[in-house]
């Protein structure tokens, strides 16, 4: 079966068009839907398998990124996002959206008290928005958009990426193997919060998080910007390796591996 | 009514308090605590007012207070910084809507929300250095700053609940405005603006003699006085800043004057020798220029400034230049979708502390060139990331004499199919009966008199209301709904943008399209009641696109907006019947006909004189250490890394980056980016910018030459072809009045003509903003005139075939062979290494033409052989094609050794250089081998198996194999006298490099 997957836009979010041509390229139907056209028609929701909060600037962070669209769909669709979220359905959350996700509750959704607001993507700390690639290390068993990947090359871009959450929530979060990403350097070893590889001060090199099912992925970097081999920072140095060894270029880029995982839970 | 207060405070990690500490640490502040504040206007009871902080903030990171105040931190000022009234509130926007939607109801009326930030000081401060404090924070011409010390805090109950409401007294009529004066009245009426009963003025209408006399003769054959609504509607139509009167004048000999004779012709002459191969699709007649990407695609491109409103606000003037161009875009055609953000900023030295006042009394300083960096910095930062567009070129330029008025350069590239809904999409209509709709913000005060105000020197008369904020995200929920919906569904016959004299230039823009127009002012949504129907009419409030819409069609458009949050509003119709009419309260207050209006303005005819400079030359030797020298050259303003801009900047979002601002491990700066629009194609758009300001003090038809051969040139560097490449012109000149001036301005425009013709590169889109200069006074009240040299960028658009061949600046593997291609000249005049060895920091001494000393900077200013360019581009296209070049970067400002450096520290691999095998002519310094600025070379490394297919190809071109790039991270040049010249290593360049603007 072919998985649809729900675009969501508006309000300033600005990466729904990437966002779905991956989906489409991974071989899903993907419709970018504004939230005031499901605010209007919520059963549209059921009519999906995949849900996206893409990355972009809802209301301009006014009030805290992410956090006016959280309170836009808690005030208007509450119920029907957190079903979505409780079935054997998938999420994801990049950037702007994770930072929705968190707002709204679902995730870490510990204990699958999906709703309740236990983390938070606060200021840089260097408090100024920061444009780069970082490395990733999959520390998670259980997420299923991460699937076979083992360290990822990705571009960030964000002001508001800071990942803070108290003691004990930081503790469920780890002993539910909820941590999906960790920033780390090149070499995979930890970042230990040391810029840039640690690009905004989050707490434990976190840069992704899932819910208890590893169905709901939120995390800051944008797979979705590496769609493409000519997109990785620094490619030309690789083209000019792959040159020289007589070796043919790749075509793709490795962030598509998470839309291919999604799609592949639905067809394989 | 009682407004409630809500502070809302950071309880972890509170990391923005910590920068402010650090900001303020220099004052003697200890600690510094942030913290934010909305002012709710409306009577909630304390239940909803839990219930709105609750939405407001975030539980897991903050906490707050109602009406409330807490002596949690300890401090011993208080200092808030609020907006003055009517200024844009963007996060107060949002939180209103928030409200709204939560308790499911409206504002009305006086009921308003308001933001503002309280900052808690703590350490030995005196009340003169919190005044300070609160200025280095706040921009007093938009917002309020309130202090209160420790104790009267305390006894006061902490802070005051301000409403920032404006209050505007009933007079919503139109003025008669009597034309019968003296001469002396006549033009002060022209300069200084409409006399108000109080006195006042109201702020210049920038019309000269000539034209004030067209406008009396007019009105007496009307046989009436004019309205003041007709007579500010007509100052903005004909100002300079619209109607480009000093381009579009006969000048000398030349009647068809500088536009039509040069720029334009130099198109039109391109296009006719490109025959089937012309690109261009739609230029100089819209928004943007328009050319071909592929079969289906067409690319725009457009470069504005907003230099006079970044004077005064540089936050502000950078947004709303930044969220302008993009709607230049959107106003393209039937709307093109913004797919590049560009900026350049041309500021004043960033060390340089001395103040210059606008006023005599010393009341009035203008803003350091640090915090107008700064805050243009910031501005094109919120204006940009928040709308989603990436912003992956750009560059940074100092001279003293853009201290009193800087230079802000925006710009923004589109993409729009070639065909929508069967038709052309660059083509549009506006039909007799089609209705006017405008949709996206509200009308304000902010923005009266821009486009007058910048087509006058900036003095301290300059109004303040010329000052606005730009609000992004309205903007793009409106750019969103009209061309990824709206456009789609053919719902308007034509659309373009508010900007420069706001609905008075759209609407009587787009009625030239059938004849005619008649707008009713009553209907025009408002930020505040009462605004007069002039400010109304020409207020350059932000966010708005004017579109014609057929009645049958308008519901469905107001329907879709109404779903997508966007305001729309019909104000009028559009006719055929001559005139542009205005009416407020069912009376007509503007009744114009349409030919005078937009032709009626005299055309002027301009004298021109040049007179060749001779400067001084040089005198200093050859220094002795020429490793330090080098380091010096590095950490020059114009050469070092700013990569502190690009890195703010989102430049990977719409998901095409290929090659972005900053190359390599070693993340150098590079002058050209690489994107790719369409996820399935492998076609790229490449840009570029050049200048160089500091030759006009030469020659400036010589500054123009290596502009554009240095804009071309970065196209083809990184892998780019002359085949497909179109240009943009943005002058920026000062006191164009004076003959000098004008033939400098004339002598830039024939070598406009001249070299875009030899490259077949066409200008497809361009802006002038001709009185760059600032009249003020030192800090001891002596009358100061600082005018911008004569500055030209150029702006460079390219298609590249296949991107996968690009071509990055940093040096690859060791081993490989490093190569010069093109010869070196004797040609540092004005160059960044003669200016470094010139002490010329005062902007009035330096390089006047109205007199004062000349600096010794030389005469040898670079010049561009465009035959032999020519050839070595089309050579150096094959080498990219064939995959010969590994690295590559073209020497600009500061030469060679910069590039080497650069090529070298991007890489992070070491080099060794020998100077001897360097092609030169007329040259025997060492140092000017290094550091001289002649145009078309490129410095380029070749993997050692390609040396036989490299110089084959470029047998016929002067080039050098001047050494290899090492293993290590040793930088070796050896001299002429194959002994050592230069011995460092890459972290001590990178150190350099960076060290200028390592703390911003």
């Amino acid at each position: 079966m072919t998985p649809k997957a729900l675009i969501i836009t508006g309000y300033g979010i600005n990466c729904e068009e990437e966002t779905a041509k991956v989906f489409e390229i991974e071989g899903a139907k993907a419709e970018i839907i504004h939230i005031n056209d499901l605010i209007e028609n919520p059963k549209k929701i059921e009519e999906f398998q995949i849900m996206a909060f893409p990355g972009g600037f809802s209301y301009g962070d006014d009030t805290g990124s992410g956090n006016a669209m959280a309170n836009k769909i808690k005030n208007n669709l509450n119920e029907e996002f957190l079903n979505f979220a409780r079935q054997d359905k998938l999420i994801i959350g990049i950037c702007n959206g994770f930072q929705m996700l968190a707002n709204l509750g679902i995730v870490p959704a510990l204990n699958d008290n999906y709703g309740k607001r236990t983390v938070a993507l606060m200021h840089n700390s260097q408090a100024r928005y920061e444009c780069g690639w970082v490395h990733l290390k999959r520390t998670s068993d259980k997420c299923i958009w991460t699937r076979g990947i083992e360290i990822i090359h990705l571009p960030i871009a964000h002001g508001e990426g800071n990942f803070y959450t108290d003691e004990e929530t930081l503790n469920q979060i780890k002993s539910g193997d909820q941590i999906a990403w960790k920033y780390v350097k090149e070499d995979g070893s930890p970042a230990n919060n040391e810029f840039p590889f640690n690009p905004n001060g989050a707490i434990e090199d976190i840069a992704g998080i899932c819910d208890p099912s590893g169905r709901i992925l939120g995390m800051m970097p944008h797979p979705e910007r590496f769609n493409c081999f000519v997109n990785e920072d620094g490619w030309t140095l690789e083209k000019e390796k792959l040159i020289r060894e007589g070796n043919q270029l790749p075509k793709e880029g490795k962030g598509l591996k998470l839309f291919k995982n999604a799609v592949e839970y639905f067809t394989k | 009514m009682i407004a409630h207060r809500i502070e809302i405070s950071t309880k972890v990690n509170d990391t923005r308090s910590q920068v402010l500490l650090k900001k303020l640490q220099n004052f003697g502040v200890t600690e510094a605590k942030a913290i934010e504040i909305y002012t709710i206007n409306k009577d909630f009871s304390q239940e909803d007012l839990k219930k709105i902080a609750d939405i407001l903030s975030n539980p897991v990171s903050q906490e707050y207070l109602i009406d409330d105040y807490s002596l949690k931190t300890p401090f011993d000022f208080a200092l808030e910084i609020g907006f003055l009234p009517g200024v844009t509130d963007n996060v107060a926007t949002t939180a209103r809507e928030s409200i709204e939607d939560l308790f499911k109801i409206k504002l009305s009326g006086e009921e308003s929300v308001h933001t503002s930030q309280l900052i808690l000081i703590k350490g030995t401060v005196s009340e003169e250095q919190i005044k300070e404090i609160g200025n280095s924070l706040a921009n007093t011409l938009i917002q309020r700053i309130h202090i209160k010390a420790y104790d009267q805090f305390i006894k006061e109950k902490g802070m005051d609940v301000i409403v920032p409401k404006v209050h505007l007294l009933a007079r919503p009529k139109a003025d008669t405005i009597n034309l019968d004066l003296t001469e002396e009245d006549l033009l002060k009426l022209g300069k200084e603006g409409i006399l108000n009963k109080d006195g006042t003025r109201r702020g210049p209408l920038a019309l000269d003699k000539e034209s004030l006399d067209t406008i009396k003769d007019y009105f007496e054959k009307e046989g009436r006085n004019p309205k003041d609504i007709e007579l500010e509607s007509l100052a903005q139509t004909w100002s300079e800043h619209c109607k480009h009167t000093i381009f579009a004048a006969k000048i000398d000999e030349n009647d068809d004057g500088l536009y039509k004779g040069f720029i334009k012709k130099a198109t039109q002459d391109i296009r006719n020798a490109k025959g089937d191969n012309d690109f261009c699709v739609s230029v100089f007649k819209d928004n943007s220029g328009g050319i071909e990407f592929d079969e289906n695609w067409i690319i725009t491109d457009k470069a504005e400034t907003h230099n006079s409103p970044s004077a005064l606000d540089p936050f502000g003037g950078a947004i709303t230049g930044i969220v302008g161009v993009n709607r230049d875009t959107v106003g393209f055609g039937m709307g093109a979708k913004p797919i590049i953000n560009k900026y350049g900023f041309c500021v004043g030295n960033p060390d340089d502390t001395e103040t210059v006042y606008r006023d005599k009394e010393l009341k009035n300083p203008a803003i350091s060139p640090k915090r107008i960096l700064q805050g243009v910095v910031d501005g094109v930062n919120a204006g940009g990331n928040q709308s989603g567009i990436p912003t992956p070129q750009g560059f940074v330029y100092f001279n003293e004499r853009y201290k009193g008025k800087p230079l802000i350069f925006v710009g923004t590239i589109g993409l729009i199919p070639k065909e929508l809904n069967g038709e052309p999409s660059w083509e549009k209509k506006a039909q007799k009966g089609d209705l006017v709709v405008v949709a996206g913000g509200r009308v304000g005060q902010d923005g009266i008199h821009g486009a007058t105000f910048s087509s006058e020197a900036l003095t301290s008369g300059s109004p303040a209301t010329a000052v606005q904020i730009g609000d992004p995200i309205t903007q793009k929920k409106m750019s969103d709904a009209i061309i990824k919906e709206a456009r789609q569904l053919n719902l308007y016959h034509s659309i373009t943008d508010n900007g420069a004299g706001g609905i008075s230039c759209s609407i009587a823009e787009m009625a030239k399209e059938c004849g005619g127009c008649e707008v009713d002012l009553d209907k025009v949504p408002l930020k505040y009641p009462n605004l007069d129907p002039w400010k109304i009419w020409i207020s350059e409030s932000q966010e708005r696109m004017t579109l014609a819409i057929s009645p049958e069609k308008v519901e469905e458009f107001m329907k879709l907006m109404e779903k997508r949050g966007v305001e729309a509003t019909v104000v009028g119709t559009f006719n055929d019947s001559g005139r542009c009419v205005v009416k407020l309260n069912g009376e007509k207050i503007m009744d114009l006909d349409m030919n005078f209006l937009h032709d009626g303005l005299p055309k002027k005819s301009l004298k021109t004189s040049y007179t060749k400079v001779q400067n001084p030359e040089p005198t200093f030797s050859q220094p002795q250490n020429m490793t330090e020298t080098l380091l010096k050259m590095m950490s020059r303003p114009n050469i070092s890394s700013f990569d502190f801009i690009s890195r703010q900047y989102d430049h990977t979002v719409q998901a095409g980056a290929v090659l972005g601002p900053l190359h390599g491990k070693g993340k150098v700066n590079s002058p050209a980016s690489i994107t790719k629009p369409l996820i399935d194609s492998d076609k790229g758009v490449i840009c570029s910018q050049a200048l160089y300001p500091t030759y006009s003090d030469i020659d400036t038809y010589h500054m123009t030459a290596c502009s554009i051969d240095t804009a071309v040139r970065n196209i083809i560097a990184i892998g780019g072809t002359l085949n497909h490449l179109a240009l943009l012109d943005n002058f920026c000149w000062c006191d164009s009045n004076n003959p000098e001036r004008l033939g400098q301005l004339k002598a830039s425009a024939q070598a406009c003509y001249d070299y875009a013709v030899e490259y077949g590169a066409p200008y497809i889109s361009g802006k002038d903003s001709m009185f760059n200069d600032f009249q003020g006074y030192d800090k001891n009240g002596n009358p100061i005139k600082i005018s911008v040299p004569p500055t030209l960028l150029i702006s460079s658009i390219g298609v590249m075939k296949d991107v996968t061949k690009a071509v990055s600046l940093d040096v690859k593997f060791a081993e490989d062979l490093i190569y010069i291609l093109g010869e070196t000249s004797n040609e540092l005049g004005a160059s960044e290494y003669f200016l470094m060895n010139c002490d010329c920091h005062s902007p009035l001494d330096c390089h006047s033409r109205e007199g004062g000393n000349l600096s010794p900077i030389g005469n040898t200013v670079p010049q561009v052989n465009a035959d032999q360019s020519i050839n070595l581009y089309r050579l150096f296209e094959k080498a990219i094609d064939q995959c010969l070049i590994a690295s590559s970067l073209s020497p600009s400002h500061g030469g060679i050794g910069p590039v080497l450096a650069k090529k070298s520290i991007a890489g992070q691999l070491g080099i060794e250089i020998d100077l001897s095998k360097v092609p030169a002519k007329n040259i025997t310094r060492e140092d000017y081998l290094l550091f001289s600025e002649t145009q078309s070379r490129f410095i380029a490394t070749v993997a050692p198996q390609n040396q036989k297919a490299f110089e084959e190809l470029f047998k016929e071109i002067p080039f050098g194999l001047i050494g290899k790039v090492r293993a290590d991270q040793n930088f070796i040049i050896k001299g002429l006298d194959n002994k050592e010249l230069i011995s460092t290593t890459i972290q001590k360049l990178n150190e350099n490099y960076r060290k200028t603007f390592k703390d911003w």
